[in-house]
């Protein structure tokens, strides 16, 4: 049961993500991205991470990927024009790819040859109370960090996209 | 087999982790930049995710939380100078807003 739920959402996050890189228009990109998002919901969920399940939709599928929409729409986005790129790219740049995929997996299936099984209910430490307790104990540092950060990143998106006033 | 092996996860975390790059590289619109970028934060985040499975900890969630934070704050501002770019340039793709270059 848990393989043929793995299986059926990292499928559709790979195709999805296929077609995030070759879609030419940005749109297309756009709602392909939202797919792998909550295709990775669900597997954080099989993961046990109940709460990063939960932001992965409302912040990233939710947020994020509004901003992104909305900007497309405000930028009259067009489909991208082909340029001639180099013969390098094109006939190395694919069976490259594989490459490094190929060694990649190699690799961390000899790191992992029996390594844990995952099966849903493994792990329950990823409630929203467990990670709010880490949260404002051990992590108490970097989260206030991160809201200073959040703020600097609000002032700049303002004065960068401001209408000039003088 | 009803348990799905840890390798598996990271895996598939490599593929969208390499697919992210290679839209990076290959796309010419910086829009869809953007977005590979944060296809790439997003198998970083399986990545964390898994490992914080196999060890049992909480960690690798609260990484990820601040890993979205800062995707969310790093999409705010880099859009912002999209448009800031657009309105002095009137265009999207990046070969065109070289001019460090020479």
């Amino acid at each position: 049961m848990d393989v043929i739920l793995f299986l059926t959402f990292a499928i559709i996050a790979v195709v999805c993500a296929i077609n995030v890189v070759v879609q030419t228009h940005p749109i297309a990109s756009a709602v392909s991205l939202v797919g792998v998002m909550g295709s990775l919901a669900v597997l954080y969920l099989l993961l046990g991470a109940e709460f990063i399940a939960a932001a992965q939709v409302i912040v990233y599928a939710g947020a994020i990927m509004v901003l992104f929409v909305f900007v497309i729409m405000l930028l009259n986005a067009g489909a991208e024009v082909r340029h001639g790129r180099s013969l390098m790219a094109q006939v190395l740049g694919v069976p490259l790819l594989i490459a490094l995929l190929g060694v990649v997996a190699y690799f961390v299936q000899r790191l992992y040859p029996r390594g844990t099984m995952v099966h849903f209910g493994g792990f329950t430490g990823g409630s929203a109370q467990a990670v709010g307790h880490a949260l404002f104990t051990t992590y108490l540092l970097p989260f206030e960090v991160t809201s200073i950060l959040v703020l600097i990143a609000i002032v700049g998106a303002i004065v960068l996209a401001r209408k000039e006033m003088d | 087999m009803a348990e799905v092996p840890i390798s598996w996860f990271l895996t598939l975390s490599a593929v969208l982790f390499a697919l992210g790059v290679a839209g990076f590289v290959f796309r010419r619109n910086i829009i869809t930049l953007f977005m590979s970028i944060e296809l790439m934060l997003n198998a970083v985040n399986l990545s964390f995710v898994t490992f914080s499975y196999q060890l049992k900890q909480v960690s690798g969630h609260l990484f990820v939380f601040f890993v979205m934070v800062v995707a969310a704050a790093e999409a705010a501002v880099g859009l912002a100078i999209i448009l800031t770019i657009f309105k002095n340039r009137a265009t999207l793709n990046v070969d065109d807003v070289s001019s460090m270059k020479n």
